[in-house]
Order: structure tokens, then C-alpha cells, then sequence
């Protein structure tokens, strides 16, 4: 199983090719090269699950490549592929249609920020564990009191001995509750300015004093959740970049975050074509519905003709600031509009509660009808223009990166 | 297909903001709109933009043309928008050469019509709009075979009768196609405007252009003058006006780029309640969202103008992309200027300042060759929703 793909660089990237694409032929089993739902998504972490044999062999084959990471260094699992030869993994991966054989917030974003931040004693600890899928990364960022304000977080991590002390909270921490580790914000000087006294910080979920709770949205159960620190004793070496320098690290890693959704969407469910979806339901429904459905229908494709500029203008070698600029901002948008429309155009069927029994804290989940779906969808789709920078928050960069509006009395209080 | 422009296409851009922000700079818009007569356009600009190669710049080279491509004459639309330049590059570039090059009946004269439009002699206006706003519907203009019904043939010299309305560069033209109804279907003919039975009435437009009004009274069209007949006639009509509605497209986005820039710099500059307005975030994130919907525009106009660079692109595809295209520059248009306007306050709404004839040259453009609402009616129906 070994081949004779040897990933060493200068080796010339066409030969390179061949030799991925065979491996990827003779290794990548073939249901493993059908489109991903979101179900079939395998989240590696100790508390991995396969759906089936494939699945696991995938996953085993790519893990030992060192092809969950295939650019970090070998000594630290990784493919240690150069920047031209990932690429070419990644477009013979797509060429062939084969899956992500694993997901995992620690590879896309705390590895990069480990690799460039952390020390060597840090990256021999934490490294592998994600490059060979045994330890599940979880983000706490956010709290009840630091949402879009992210920097005025007051989690508070206490010096004592070697350790510090962590008390506080964290919220719409994505699958806390399947994590191992978090890595996470804490107020490590409460009197520097706000950014200035914040610390990035290593937790293992273990720990006593660290207990997770799952939220229930307004479209039920859902992978966010509030994690509470009561107490929690973590080692400092567990610090990365330096106390009180969290907020440069915090920053690079969302840089990251931006690749990574854009692997994550390719990962993830399908999602309703628009004008496909509402054809049915348009039927009889008169001209003031088709309208609001072509409108939506239209902008959608300009903002996939964007996409298509971003990608050729970045190859180009051409500035596209302010294409990228509007990416988060234009499609969590069109998305929630595009469920506002489906939902309504499923009319009464987009109104019953599911089930018989009573009303649940945790009402329902994809099933059954189209009604059921598109009502959990138009609900949950409420998060797209909340999470992860909102719509009011890509408008201020906007205005003030893009178009160079000056800051006003109020800009202090704002991300830079 | 590449949606960006190649260095040629690159080139004759920045060339043509150049040549237009020295040469056709909006004072002059505000000088033509001032003359009592005259074709609406510069005479000697006209010269220098037919001597720079702008008319065939598009066109194939078995026509005369210079291959630049659909995007090459989609940028100096934009350039013209930014600039508020009046100049007939519709009607000689597009319109009139997109229908002789689809035109069922060829030859030399063909040929010379073409050199002559390319060299800027000839300018060939399209005459088929009759109702109150933009319709591509049926003409009720008739073309009747001369001989009281002997001959039905296509080739028969006819007798044309009926009034056209809203002819852009109406007043510029030395020739009209002209839309009609024959016997055999819709017919396209090419028209002399000092011909017998020909008469035009130029209108001003809000935007200090001219149009013109036709009316035809038994005007002889000869064999060589009648262009394409039923099927063909329809499908070479349908291309040029989704090439209108590409280059309108990209003509509208200048005009609203301009706007916008020229808004910006306003919210950086003035100062009320001792800070520059743009500092307050209720502006700031209008301001934002203007730009986002002119990148979407933007995009559509260059997915639009690369469709007819396309040779393996089907024409309702490429229709799709026109519909798109001429509707959201329409809309954004009119959201751009209208925020550009109430941006500037009291001074937007002074003939003095520019903004007011960006306001009225977006809203002529928006109108022409169908707004909004006609294109997402016809993209519903190419999508088969309506």
C-alpha cells in the first residue's frame, strides 16, 4: 500500500500527478467517491464513528499517507507535500470526486496557527493527534457577553503556579460536546487594554470543572453549545503565542477559518436549488411569487458569476479585496432568503408541528415531508447572518477597508 | 470562457477612459444639451472614436472587424457610461453591423455598408419599438409587396408603412432597419432616413441625447434592402437586441460606478456635525451595500458580454445572461443614483452638480431595451417559470 508516491519536493509536479492520481484510484474505495451528504461526514476524535467499512478504510489509508495534512511536516504526521503538490492532491481529489475522508477543526484551523505560533514542545504534543484523527478540536471564542465584540471577553484564567485557573463561559461552541480539546480565549489581564490582555489558551475537555451543554435553536436540537468553566486547572505551557498575545493568534486563525469554510461547504449537504425547488410549488400561484422567486434567482447567479471572477482575478494575480470582502456577507444572505421563499411557497405544509406528541423543547429534524425540512432549514438559516462575523459586522469592514470611510466617534467600539 | 478582460481588451479600456475623460468630459454633455440642433453627438469626437477602431472593434475579421471581442466593445460602453459621453456606438457598432452580419441576403453591398459604418459614415440606427415602452412583440408596421399582391416572394420590392418610435441615435442615423410585418412574417429592411416617405421627428431626452420618431408612407424598399425574412429574421432580431441589452448593461454600470465613486468621495469629504458624514455607520452601511450589488451587477455584465464571445454558447443561453444582466444593472442603477442623490443632500438635486445627469442618463439606459421587470418576465419564461 506504500506506492511509490514519495511527495519529496522537486520532484516534478506532472510525474507528481500520475502517481497521485493512481494511489487515489487503487485506494479511494468507490462509494467513498459519491457525493457527501451531511450525514456521511466522518468527524475524527476519539470518539470517532463509521457508517461503514469504507468509510473506515478511507480514512485509515489517507490517515497513514499523512494526507489528512499533507503540507504539515512528516515529523508531525503530516504528508510533508509542498504548497504546489497539496494542490494537486486537491485537484485530483476533486477530479475523482473523492470525499474528505475526515473533518476536524484542529487541522484547518488551530494546526496552522500551531505550526506558525506555538513552540516545538506544543507542536509535538498537539500535532499529531490531529494529523492522524484521534483528537477532536472544538472553538470557544464567543461568549454571553462577547458576541460580535468578541475582544471584550471576560473568561478569566488566573495564574497559580504552573497552571492557570479558568472561570467563565463560552457559547455557540460548534460540537463541544463530541470535542477532546477546546482552544479558547481567556482574560489573562483584566486592566491592559481589551485586546492586550487576552491569552490564547489549550483545554482539555476532561477536565473537571468543565461541563457541556447543548442549545436548543429555534429549529431544535442543533450542534451548538455552551461550555462552563468552573475552576478549571490548565497547564500554562498550554499558552500559544505568548500571555497576553491571544488576539494576533485569534486573528490569524480566522484568516484560516475563511479557507476552511469554503472546504466545509464543498464537504456538506447539498443545499435547495432555488428555482428547481420552487418550480413545482410556483404552479397556479400567479406572477407577484414568480417575481420574488426570479429576483432571488438572479442574484443568486450574479453571485455565482462572482465567484467565478474571484477565483479567475485571484489566479490572475489580480487585487480582489473587495470581491472577497462581500463572499460571507452576500451568500449566508441569499441563503436565508432563499428558505424564506421556499418556506412560504410550502404554505400550509411549512406550518405543521411534527409528530403527534406534544409540543417538544426540541421540536424536529429532517424528516418526512418537504414541509418538515424547509421549515427546520428556514429557521436554522437564521444563524447564517449571525454567525461568524454577522451582516452588520462584514458591512462595517466593508465600508472601512473596502471604501476607505473614515472612522467615526463610535469606531473604537468596532473590529478593526 | 474568461470573464476578465485580455491585455488587448485591457488596453482598449484604459485607453478609451483616457481618450474620454480628456476629449468627452460631462462638460460637454452639458454643451450639446444646451445646441438647438444637431445630431446629439460631437461631429469631431465622432471622427476620432471611428479613426481609433472603436466601431468594428468586435466585429469578426471576414466583416472588416478587429476581433476584440464582445468584452473589448462591452468596456468602452463602460467607459462612455463613466464619462456621459454621447456618441452613436449603439447603433453603428452593435445594432446596425449585428443585423447585416445575421442578414439572410449577402453581398458586396453588404460589404460596403459595413466599411462605410466602420469608418463612421454610416450610422445604421434599429427602428422597432411602436408602443409606450419596450416591447420586442409583433410589429404593426407593414411591408406590402409593391405589385397590389401579384408577388408574395421574399425578394420582391415593397411598399413600407407605419411609424416607429424611440429610435436611439435617431437623430445620428443615415440608415434604419426598420421591423415589419410582411407576408412571409417578420421582416427586417434597411431604410434610407432621407428616402421618399420617410419622416423623422427628433426628440430630446431627459438625458441631453436625441432620439427620434419615424413615419414611413409607402417608402420603396428595394430587393437589396430587405435583410432577413421570417425565422431568420426573428432570431437575427433577438441577438441584436440581447446584444443591446449586454453593452446597455455594461453602459448603465459605469454610469452607476461613476455615481458611486464620486458619492464616496462626497461621504469622505463633507463635514457636518464637526466629522465627515461618512464616518456615521447609518451611511457607512448603505454605502456598503451599494457596492456589494455593483460587483453582483458587474459580474452579470461580464458573464453577459463573454456569452457572445462564446462561439459554443446556445442564444437562450446567451439571453439568459443578457436578461440578467440588463436586469440588475437596472435596478442597481436606480438604487445607486437614487442613494447618490439623498447622499449629497441639497446640493444632489442643483443642476449644478453632475449627479442629477447620472440620475437621468441611468434612467433612459434602465429604459431602453426593456427594464427590470421586462427582464425577469422573459427570464422566467427562458427558465420555464412563468
Amino acid at each position: 500500500m506504500t506506492g511509490a508516491v514519495t511527495g519529496q519536493t522537486g520532484q516534478p509536479l506532472a510525474e507528481f500527478r500520475l502517481e497521485v492520481r493512481a494511489w487515489l484510484e487503487a485506494h479511494c474505495p468507490a462509494s467513498m467517491r459519491q457525493p457527501l451528504k451531511a450525514e456521511d461526514m466522518v468527524w475524527s476524535g476519539s470518539r470517532v464513528e463509521f457508517a461503514s467499512s469504507d468509510q473506515r478504510v478511507w480514512f485509515e489509508r489517507m490517515r497513514d499517507r499523512g494526507w489528512f495534512s499533507p503540507q504539515w511536516p512528516r515529523e508531525y504526521g503530516g504528508g510533508g507535500l509542498s504548497r504546489a503538490q497539496v494542490q494537486v492532491l486537491e485537484e485530483e481529489m476533486r477530479a475523482l470526486g473523492c470525499r474528505q475522508p475526515q473533518f476536524n477543526l484542529g487541522i484547518w484551523m488551530l494546526g496552522p496557527v500551531l505550526l506558525e505560533f506555538g513552540t516545538p514542545e506544543q507542536k509535538t504534543e498537539h500535532l499529531p493527534g490531529m494529523s492522524q484523527g484521534t483528537v477532536r478540536w472544538c472553538q470557544g471564542f464567543s461568549e454571553p457577553g462577547a458576541g460580535s465584540d468578541l475582544a471584550s471577553l471576560r473568561t478569566a484564567a488566573v495564574p497559580d503556579g504552573d497552571d492557570f485557573i479558568i472561570t467563565g463561559q463560552k457559547i455557540w461552541t460548534s460540537y463541544g460536546d463530541q470535542s477532546d480539546w477546546m482552544y479558547a480565549l481567556v482574560r489573562t489581564d483584566a486592566n491592559a487594554r481589551k485586546q492586550d490582555g487576552i491569552s490564547f489558551i489549550l483545554i482539555d475537555m476532561k477536565l473537571p470543572g468543565v461541563t457541556v451543554r447543548p442549545i436548543t435553536l429555534i429549529s431544535g436540537k442543533s450542534s451548538f453549545c455552551e461550555v462552563f468553566f468552573d475552576r478549571v486547572r490548565v497547564p500554562q505551557r498550554h499558552v500559544i503565542g505568548g500571555v497576553n498575545k491571544g488576539w494576533s493568534v485569534a486573528k490569524r486563525l480566522l484568516e484560516h477559518e475563511r479557507s476552511a469554510m469554503g472546504k466545509f461547504s464543498e464537504g456538506s449537504a447539498p443545499s435547495h436549488d432555488l428555482v428547481k425547488a420552487s418550480s413545482g410549488l410556483l404552479a397556479g400561484q400567479g406572477s407577484a411569487w414568480t417575481d420574488d422567486v426570479v429576483r432571488a434567482a438572479m442574484e443568486q447567479e450574479a453571485f455565482g458569476w462572482t465567484m467565478a471572477r474571484l477565483r479567475e482575478g485571484a489566479a490572475a494575480g489580480q487585487d480582489v479585496r473587495s470581491l472577497a470582502a462581500l463572499v460571507k456577507l452576500v451568500q449566508s444572505e441569499q441563503e436565508t432568503r432563499k428558505y424564506e421563499l421556499l418556506h412560504q411557497l410550502s404554505g400550509w405544509e411549512g406550518l405543521y408541528a411534527a409528530g403527534d406528541g406534544p409540543d417538544q423543547a426540541s421540536p424536529r429534524l429532517p424528516e418526512g415531508t418537504l414541509g418538515d425540512e424547509l421549515t427546520r432549514l428556514w429557521l436554522l438559516a437564521k444563524t447564517y447572518t449571525i454567525a461568524g462575523g454577522s451582516s452588520e459586522i462584514q458591512l462595517n469592514l466593508i465600508a472601512r477597508r473596502i471604501l476607505e470611510l473614515p472612522d467615526g466617534a463610535d469606531a473604537s467600539r468596532r473590529p478593526s | 470562457m474568461s470573464l476578465l478582460l485580455n491585455a488587448e481588451q485591457t488596453l482598449l479600456r484604459d485607453t478609451a477612459m483616457a481618450m474620454l475623460a480628456d476629449r468627452s468630459p460631462v462638460s460637454l454633455l452639458r454643451e450639446l444639451r444646451a445646441r438647438e440642433n444637431g445630431p446629439g453627438h460631437e461631429p469631431a469626437l465622432w471622427d476620432e472614436v471611428a479613426a481609433l477602431g472603436w466601431v468594428p472593434c468586435w466585429w469578426p475579421e471576414q466583416h472588416g472587424g478587429l476581433e476584440m471581442g464582445f468584452k473589448g466593445v462591452g468596456a468602452l460602453f463602460e467607459a462612455m457610461g463613466r464619462h456621459l459621453s454621447n456618441l452613436p456606438l449603439l447603433s453603428a457598432s452593435v445594432l446596425g453591423p449585428s443585423l447585416l452580419m445575421e442578414a439572410q441576403t449577402e453581398g458586396e453591398r453588404h460589404a460596403a455598408w459595413l466599411e462605410d459604418i466602420s469608418e463612421g459614415r454610416m450610422i445604421v440606427a434599429l427602428a422597432f419599438e411602436e408602443q409606450d415602452r419596450h416591447d420586442a412583440g409583433n410589429a404593426l408596421t407593414r411591408l406590402l409587396a409593391a405589385g397590389a399582391g401579384a408577388s408574395t416572394s421574399a425578394n420582391a420590392q415593397g411598399l413600407l408603412n407605419g411609424r416607429k418610435r424611440f429610435v436611439l441615435d435617431g437623430a445620428a442615423a443615415t440608415h434604419l432597419i426598420v421591423s415589419a410585418m410582411s407576408d412571409n412574417g417578420p421582416t427586417l429592411v434597411l431604410v434610407d432616413v432621407h428616402a421618399a416617405g420617410v419622416s423623422r421627428q427628433v426628440r430630446r431626452t431627459i438625458d441631453g441625447r436625441r432620439v427620434a420618431d419615424f413615419e414611413f408612407h409607402n417608402v420603396a424598399v428595394e430587393v437589396g434592402a430587405l435583410l432577413a425574412v421570417g425565422e431568420r429574421a426573428r432570431a437575427a432580431l433577438d441577438q441584436a437586441l440581447d446584444r443591446a441589452a449586454a453593452v446597455l448593461a455594461a453602459e448603465s454600470l459605469g454610469v452607476a460606478e461613476e455615481a458611486f465613486e464620486r458619492t464616496r468621495q462626497y461621504l469622505q469629504q463633507r463635514v457636518q456635525f464637526g466629522v465627515p458624514i461618512g464616518s456615521f455607520q447609518a451611511l457607512q452601511h448603505r454605502a456598503a451595500r451599494l457596492k456589494v450589488e455593483l460587483e453582483l451587477a458587474r459580474s452579470a455584465v461580464a458573464a453577459a458580454l463573454a456569452a457572445f464571445d462564446d462561439p459554443g454558447l446556445a442564444p437562450s443561453q446567451r439571453a439568459l445572461r443578457a436578461s440578467l444582466a440588463k436586469a440588475l444593472t437596472a435596478d442597481t442603477t436606480e438604487r445607486v443614483l437614487n442613494e447618490a442623490v439623498q447622499m449629497h443632500g441639497g446640493i444632489g438635486v442643483t443642476d449644478e452638480l453632475d449627479i442629477g445627469l447620472f440620475l437621468k442618463r441611468g434612467r433612459v439606459i434602465q429604459m431602453a431595451f426593456g427594464d427590470a421587470r421586462h427582464h425577469r418576465q422573459r427570464w422566467a419564461k427562458l427558465k420555464g417559470l412563468a
